[in-house]
């Protein structure tokens, strides 16, 4: 065992190997949380798209989880990166490809440029929110039919019904997947290392490509992550208490 | 928008064809390995014997803990690591293709046992209760009464599971292995036919899994009115 | 042949057996009552060890249950034990209940087991059923079954845990009318249960429990004649008059 190495000076970046690590955490944090905003927003619209009394609506939804569930998470990764620019207006791709801005001037300097980063998250955000969005329905579902027509039945129109009534209760009865979603995207996101992306996983097999100190590389970004688990899982036990309503049994709670 | 050709794919059919069997492969071994190790690791974790259960709830929760792809470098790194040292051989014995293998297994029976616990958990208390009560042991009152049915309520869960699995063997590009996504990779370098190549994956993904996927609902709502 | 000694359990720091003391001679019938949560399931489930306890011995034809060298499989073999739930094994044919154990447990051959069990099911008035899955079966019939899938295994004893009050009040004397008979043959058998009918007619004694406590314990006559306790007396009074 060797810990010392992780002090060393490392060969790019003017940082040590522990900076390094402290980078990759930096990004594989930035996709997560900017892939969590979209397969939040887009998981939402298509996990209510999924209860609505429209066949149509019902239909694009299933299609979309449908889609993005059965397709591999790398290939999706390889259809945004590599495909993407390819099959659009050749300015556009050249574009993408070319000219987005490299990353260097942010603070954790990263040897690759905003495009590796966007597809990342579009990636990341549009395929879990084919999960979410599952979540979001089952939610919903689990919901007495009562209370649906108790809504209607005192006036509300049925997106009243659904901003009042309907899913402030599904999003309380689902935190407990949710975060479980959101701990699969942080731990997804290090399928980006595919494209470019430098996050944690990356930057831990770099270290040890460079050091020969495989272990402890791969021991110090394992620890972060535990680290970073249970950081979200208490601080969404914490949420669960906070939004809970009296009387009304969590399904997460008990046993 | 560049023209497209197909005729790539035919042309390397065969590469194709090898990376599928190589996924497929491992798909198995994984998925028989898995559920295997799985069910005794659900069973290391619902023993009274802390000294089976603390450990077994350990491996579980780390491995769940860290990205699959993690997990596979962790066990790329081990294997040979292991094997050699029990062995006296060099790193060299043992293949990239067996290194994966045991990721996989490692992964798979670490998410299976999840599912197993859950399924073992199910079957109400009486059950083991009467088997015991009818002289049988631990073992017997497992095997043949508490599991056979803790894995019929559990199918739809674990063919699930196995749909995801399959999906999952394409993280071995990471490794350079040569599975269905890294033949039609190297194929797309050759011919510079990248868009064909990963879109031709996609859709055979696509087709086999929402295929499974879609046996396994109809499979689901067969058991659920069965019962 | 059943003799409990002072026998106590905790669950946590609840106490739900407290200095439990009662004995079954052979061939003797005793049944168990008392009010909901008095622990007198919890009493038959320690006689074959599925409950634990923590204090106290209990032997049965001169084994001690608690001791942990004892071979608890084998000693359950030899006792037989009906559920309230009935607790047939669902994914197996009525056929495969009846057999399993005696093939694996006592290692009879195939056919000696399946001729046992078939010949106990014709007992039992369901030899027609030999073939469907215990799912098919009424909740009665299904108990009955698992009178015969205890009996299959040649019981020195009997254990019943309220074998009737999962079932719908028009298949209880199916069921009783199994245990009568079994009774009249002279077999050992300890009974939880409310069906005071059943008592009268042939338990030889009523244990009566409340909180964990055993009350009364006394030949039928006098129990059901005058019950020394006042417990006793307010629950015979709710229990026989409805």
């Amino acid at each position: 065992m060797d810990w010392k190495v992780l002090l060393e000076q490392a060969p790019s970046g003017g940082m040590t190997y522990l900076g390094w690590l402290a980078s990759g955490l930096f990004w594989t944090l930035a996709v997560s949380a900017c892939a969590w905003v979209i397969a939040f927003a887009v998981g939402s619209v298509v996990g209510v798209a999924r209860t609505v009394p429209l066949a149509a609506a019902r239909l694009a939804a299933t299609a979309y989880v449908e889609l993005f569930r059965n397709i591999p998470l790398l290939v999706q990764m390889f259809l945004w990166y590599f495909v993407m620019p390819e099959v659009i207006p050749k300015d556009w791709g050249d574009w993408l490809k070319q000219d987005m801005p490299n990353l260097l001037t942010l603070p954790f300097a990263a040897q690759f440029s905003l495009w590796e980063f966007t597809a990342a998250v579009l990636c990341l955000g549009l395929y879990t929110a084919s999960r979410v969005a599952e979540q979001v329905r089952s939610g919903i579902q689990s919901l007495p039919r009562g209370q649906t027509s108790a809504g209607l039945a005192i006036g509300l129109t049925l997106p009243q019904v659904y901003r009042h009534v309907t899913l402030p209760m599904a999003y309380r009865i689902i935190i407990p997947p949710m975060t479980s979603e959101f701990l699969t995207i942080f731990k997804n996101s290090s399928t980006a290392l595919t494209i470019g992306v430098l996050e944690l996983t990356a930057q831990s097999r770099q270290i040890s490509e460079y050091t020969f100190k495989t272990f402890e590389a791969f021991t110090a970004a394992t620890l972060i992550y535990i680290a970073i688990t249970m950081t979200v899982i208490f601080a969404m036990r914490a949420l669960e208490k906070r939004v809970a309503v009296p009387g009304y049994i969590a399904q997460g709670g008990g046993h | 928008m560049a023209e497209m050709d197909w005729s790539v794919v035919w042309k390397y059919r065969e590469a194709l064809w090898d990376g599928m069997l190589t996924s497929l492969k491992l798909f198995a071994i994984a998925l028989a390995g898995g559920i295997f190790f799985g069910t005794l690791l659900a069973l290391a974790r619902l023993a009274r014997w802390k000294a089976l259960s603390v450990p077994a709830a350990g491996f579980v929760n780390l491995i769940r803990a860290i990205p699959f792809i993690m997990a596979i470098f962790w066990f790329y790194f081990l294997t040979p690591m292991i094997v050699s040292k029990f062995t006296g051989q060099q790193g060299e014995a043992v293949g990239p293709f067996t290194s994966a293998v045991v990721a996989f297994i490692m992964v798979e029976s670490a998410y299976y046992s999840e599912i197993i616990r859950a399924g073992i958990q199910s079957i109400p208390r009486g059950q083991p209760w009467a088997a015991y009560a009818l002289g049988m042991n631990y073992r017997q009152s497992m095997v043949h009464i508490v599991l056979p049915q803790a894995f019929r309520n559990m199918l739809p869960v674990m063919l699930t599971q196995a749909v995801i699995l399959f999906q999952d063997t394409s993280l071995v590009y990471v490794v350079a292995l040569k599975d269905f996504l890294g033949a039609a990779s190297k194929a797309g370098q050759l011919t510079g036919r990248i868009v064909e190549l990963y879109l031709f994956v996609a859709v055979v993904f696509f087709l086999v899994c929402f295929a499974a996927s879609w046996a396994v609902k109809r499979l689901q709502a067969r058991l659920a009115v069965s019962r | 042949m059943i003799d409990l000694r002072a026998v106590s359990k905790w669950f946590g720091t609840f106490q739900v057996l407290k200095d439990c003391t009662t004995r079954v001679a052979k061939g003797e019938v005793v049944v168990v009552c008392g009010p909901s949560g008095s622990g007198k399931s919890t009493l038959i489930k320690a006689v074959n060890g599925l409950e634990p306890f923590q204090k106290g011995e209990i032997f049965v034809n001169g084994i001690s249950v608690g001791d942990p060298r004892t071979n608890l499989p084998k000693l359950r073999a030899h006792i037989g034990m009906v559920f309230q739930n009935f607790e047939l094994f669902p994914h197996m044919s009525i056929t495969a209940n009846l057999t399993l154990a005696q093939v694996k447990v006592l290692g009879r051959s195939r056919e000696e087991a399946e001729a046992k069990g078939l010949k106990l099911l014709d007992r039992v008035g369901l030899l027609s059923q030999k073939d469907k899955f215990p799912g098919q079966l009424s909740g009665g019939q299904q108990q009955r079954v698992a009178i015969a899938r205890a009996l299959s295994m040649d019981p020195i004893a009997m254990l019943f845990d309220e074998p009737t009050s999962a079932l719908d009040p028009e298949m209880i004397n199916e069921v009783l009318d199994v245990m009568v008979e079994l009774a009249r043959e002279g077999m050992t058998m300890m009974v939880v249960t409310h069906e005071m009918g059943f008592a009268r007619k042939v338990a030889h004694r009523v244990v009566f429990m409340d909180h964990g406590q055993i009350v009364e314990d006394c030949p039928k006559d006098d129990f059901f004649g005058s019950p020394r306790s006042e417990r006793a007396q307010a629950f015979l009074s709710k229990i026989l008059h409805h």
